[in-house]
């Protein structure tokens, strides 16, 4: 059975591997969750133009294949707008990015779509402003409705990382690939299948975390809906006021 | 449709495949999809009269003769989702059969491989399979890697529908059934399975669509599909803008009508349960 | 009044001696569609006037509160609150923008007939929520007017409780409790206990009059409690198809109305 396991020192590159894996997801989940609340809001806005917009960055980045987008983004894009191409991380992260943030927004204008009128109503009457009633109310709301999607999104998003290994940046698949092209020349020689395998499990581990991690938040967001154990001042105190 | 449309086929009583209409639709189906294999099958070069300009902005000349390529590499695409996708309709039901058996020793084991296959890449799962398995005397070619590749993936997806589905057919249909005394074959084919399937099939086009989006990660496996087209132009004339700013405009042009299609299907379904 | 960021330096509606003016609405016109809902309609609320609105199904007696609290925007024709036009600015012929609207609709508070409280805040989160993030008024302060005002509608042990741990009248009450937490100037309140047990509306009956017997706020109600109308207020109005029927005391629309449509809609509303 030991034969399913790799060296230490390849457990260590490949921990390294981890690292840039886990820093692209990092940051295209960050730059998707920004782009899902800001069109997943635009989608719902009075105007057309703005409504228009969104829709059609949705539309895209919902209909465009996300390594067609990545090859673009890492090589295209750089000669078309004479940016730097050695920033592969940075480009990789915004093609993902791009991707998650129309599947996000859907998610987003679903989940707030699914907010009662009625709460919105209170909080005109209430006087919040159009930002406090989407903080305060709406997306707290919402929030049950956007965590298990989200999460579900947040684990394709993992899974889209390892086409980053295409365009050279070397996390989990490009080091396993790495391996294997190499194999030849080591002299403890692993079988193919098993390389991959491990490689998968990393990626499975990684992903029932970000499994847990969602699940905490979900439950987290369901115990606002009980009540509180928090002590109250006791009453004694003579009330005021239109009290009698 | 509008109400007044429906009303007459409520009252037809002939079968859906005894409709005109219905018949031509499997008709250019069948028709698309002989032309798509033959099309896709073909072994495919490519290479372009036109030289590019040598200068870095973008070259129309060079853009506008790529596009017959893209297009014969745009079948292969295509033909591969399709095939990908057969494997994953039918090993989906396998699989949610599997999942809902009472038996812990099948059931226990097909939802940990379909949750292991749910959370991993489909591209390691494609290097498993046309780089890992020949280690273990498994030698498969790349259209091969990719239909399985893609299937497995996307069957594990279609199994949660069907299991969705068949979940939001109510319990008291089966009691019904069990009422009538009707035999399990019965049961599935005449009772569960029609309702489930307005449910299932929004899901099962929102799948096809995305596995389209998918099949071109066969280039890494060696399928010469759109982007096995655009990675050789970019590697002959070392000019990348033009040959995936291309394959980015083809996917869109048939990712975009295909959503549109099914967000049609989904409103005409839920029409039709009402 | 605590803390109104955006009162206009104290020309809020004056609020003490009846006869100065809580609402105005002149000319008022809202349509859905085809559908003429208010028409023309004007319509005078005194300061701390206590108004019962009554009228048959669908003829707009919830539009006339959504207008005022700008849950609705009006076709044309103009409302007043104290001396500030609500759609104008204060010039009063300028539409006004969403700055002057916040500004005036501070004076207005409203409570629904479905509660609408925000089910992940407890019943003192809801109350101190406006106080705070509207008013800047601090944490500490807006905590202990927040339980006196649930000690007011006798909720105070419930104020860690969450809206789906209570019971409708209790929501209710909540919900009246929220909506005084502001001060405002003038209250709506529309069919709040119609979607109530009928055993938990006096509860909810209870705190409305101890705000009207307090006497401070302008109250306009709809509503089809007819005893509670005659009890606490000044003046009844009969609305039919978006125009005032008639009004006046409610003995005189319950002894002897005008209007046949006036007999009939409270015969059927006793009868129920
Ligand atoms: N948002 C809206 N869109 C379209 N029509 C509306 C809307 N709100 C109200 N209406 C219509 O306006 C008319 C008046 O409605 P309103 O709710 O003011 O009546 P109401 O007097 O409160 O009736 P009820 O006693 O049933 O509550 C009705 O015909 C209603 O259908
Ligand atoms: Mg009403």
């Amino acid at each position: 059975m030991d034969q399913l396991i790799l060296s230490s020192d390849r457990y260590a590159r490949l921990w390294e591997g981890t690292q840039i894996t886990l820093g692209v997801l990092a940051a295209s989940f960050v730059l998707g969750v920004v782009l899902s609340l800001l069109f997943g809001v635009m989608r719902l806005s009075d105007r057309r133009f703005v409504r228009g917009f969104a829709l059609a960055y949705v539309e895209f980045a919902r209909g465009i294949s996300s390594i067609v987008l990545l090859f673009i983004m890492a090589y295209a894009v750089p000669i078309l707008f004479g940016l730097p191409q050695e920033n592969v991380f940075i480009l990789a992260s915004v093609a993902l990015g791009l991707n998650m943030g129309g599947y996000g927004a859907e998610i987003i204008r679903g989940a707030i779509e699914s907010v009662p009128k009625g709460q919105s109503e209170a909080s005109v009457a209430l006087n919040l402003t159009n930002m406090q009633r989407l903080r305060f109310i709406v997306l707290p709301q919402a929030m049950r409705v956007i965590l298990p999607p989200m999460g579900n999104l947040t684990i394709e998003i993992l899974k889209g990382t390892a086409l980053v290994s295409l365009v050279s940046l070397s996390d989990i698949a490009f080091r396993i690939d790495l391996f294997r092209t190499n194999a030849a020349l080591a002299e403890t020689r692993t079988p193919d299948w098993i390389l991959y395998l491990n490689a998968l499990v990393i990626y499975f581990v990684i992903a029932q975390i970000i499994n847990g991690i969602f699940r905490y938040f979900e439950r987290r967001t369901n115990a606002k809906y009980e009540s509180r154990n928090r002590p109250l001042p006791a009453s004694d105190v003579a009330p005021a006021g239109m009290v009698k | 449709m509008t109400t007044t449309a429906l009303a007459p086929d409520m009252t037809d009583s002939r079968s859906w495949w005894q409709k005109p209409r219905n018949v031509a639709i499997v008709a250019g189906v069948v028709v698309f999809l002989a032309v798509l294999g033959w099309l896709g099958t073909r072994d495919l070069t490519f290479t372009t009269d036109v030289q590019p300009d040598g200068s870095t902005s973008f070259d129309w000349a060079f853009f506008w003769s790529l596009v017959p390529d893209m297009l014969n590499a745009m079948t292969v695409t295509a033909w591969a989702t399709v095939t990908s996708f057969v494997v994953a309709l039918v090993l989906g039901l396998f699989m949610a059969l599997g999942r809902r058996s009472t038996m812990k020793w099948i059931s226990w084991p097909v939802t940990a491989f379909i949750e292991f296959i749910r959370s991993t890449p489909l591209l390691v799962q494609l290097f498993f399979l046309y780089y890992g398995l020949p280690s273990l005397g498994i030698v498969l070619g790349p259209l091969q890697a990719l239909t399985i590749g893609l299937g497995v993936h996307y069957a594990t997806y279609c199994s949660e529908a069907y299991r969705a589905g068949i979940n939001s057919v109510p319990h008291g249909q089966w009691e019904a059934a069990t009422a009538m005394n009707l035999k399990p074959s019965t049961t599935w084919t005449r009772i569960i399975i029609p309702q489930a399937v307005p449910n299932v099939l929004p899901a099962l086009g929102n799948f096809l669509v995305a596995g389209f989006k998918d099949a071109p990660l066969g280039f890494t496996v060696g399928v010469t599909g759109l982007m096995f087209f655009a990675t050789t132009i970019q590697a002959r004339y070392f000019r990348p803008v033009e040959p995936y700013i291309l394959i980015g405009i083809g996917f869109l042009l048939v990712s975009l009508p295909a959503a549109w299609l099914v967000r049609r299907l989904e409103r005409y379904m839920s029409y039709e349960r009402i | 009044m605590s803390g109104s960021d955006t009162s206009t330096n104290g020309s809020g509606p004056a609020v003490s001696d009846k006869g100065a003016a809580a609402v105005t609405m002149r000319g008022v016109n809202k349509a859905f569609g085809d559908n003429v809902v208010l028409d023309e309609l004007d319509m005078d609320v005194a300061a701390g006037e206590r108004v019962v609105i009554i009228g048959p199904s669908g003829s707009g007696k919830t539009t006339i509160l959504r207008v005022i609290m700008t849950l609705e925007r009006i076709d044309s024709g103009s409302i007043t609150i104290g001396d500030d036009p609500l759609y104008h600015m204060p010039d009063g012929t300028t539409p006004a923008n969403e700055k002057r609207i916040r500004e005036v609709r501070s004076h207005i508070g409203m409570v629904f007939q479905h509660f609408n409280l925000f089910p992940h805040m407890s019943a003192l989160e809801n109350i101190m929520l406006a106080p705070v993030k509207v008013h800047g008024v601090s944490r500490d302060e807006a905590e202990q007017r927040g339980l006196d005002l649930l000690e007011m509608v006798g909720l105070r042990q419930h104020a860690n409780h969450t809206p789906g741990q209570l019971s409708g009248g209790q929501k209710q009450r909540v919900a009246i409790a929220r909506s005084l937490a502001t001060r405002p100037a003038v209250m709506l309140f529309d069919e709040v206990t119609s979607a109530l047990d009928p055993e938990l509306v006096g509860d909810v009956l209870a705190v409305l009059k101890e705000i009207a017997e307090e006497g401070e706020t302008t109250m306009m109600l709809v509503t089809h409690e007819m005893g509670f109308a005659r009890e606490v207020a000044d003046r009844v109005v009969m609305f039919d198809h978006g125009k005032i029927l008639e009004s006046g005391t409610p003995q005189q629309i319950m002894q002897e109305p005008e209007h046949e449509r006036t007999r009939s809609f409270l015969q059927a509303v006793l009868d129920h």
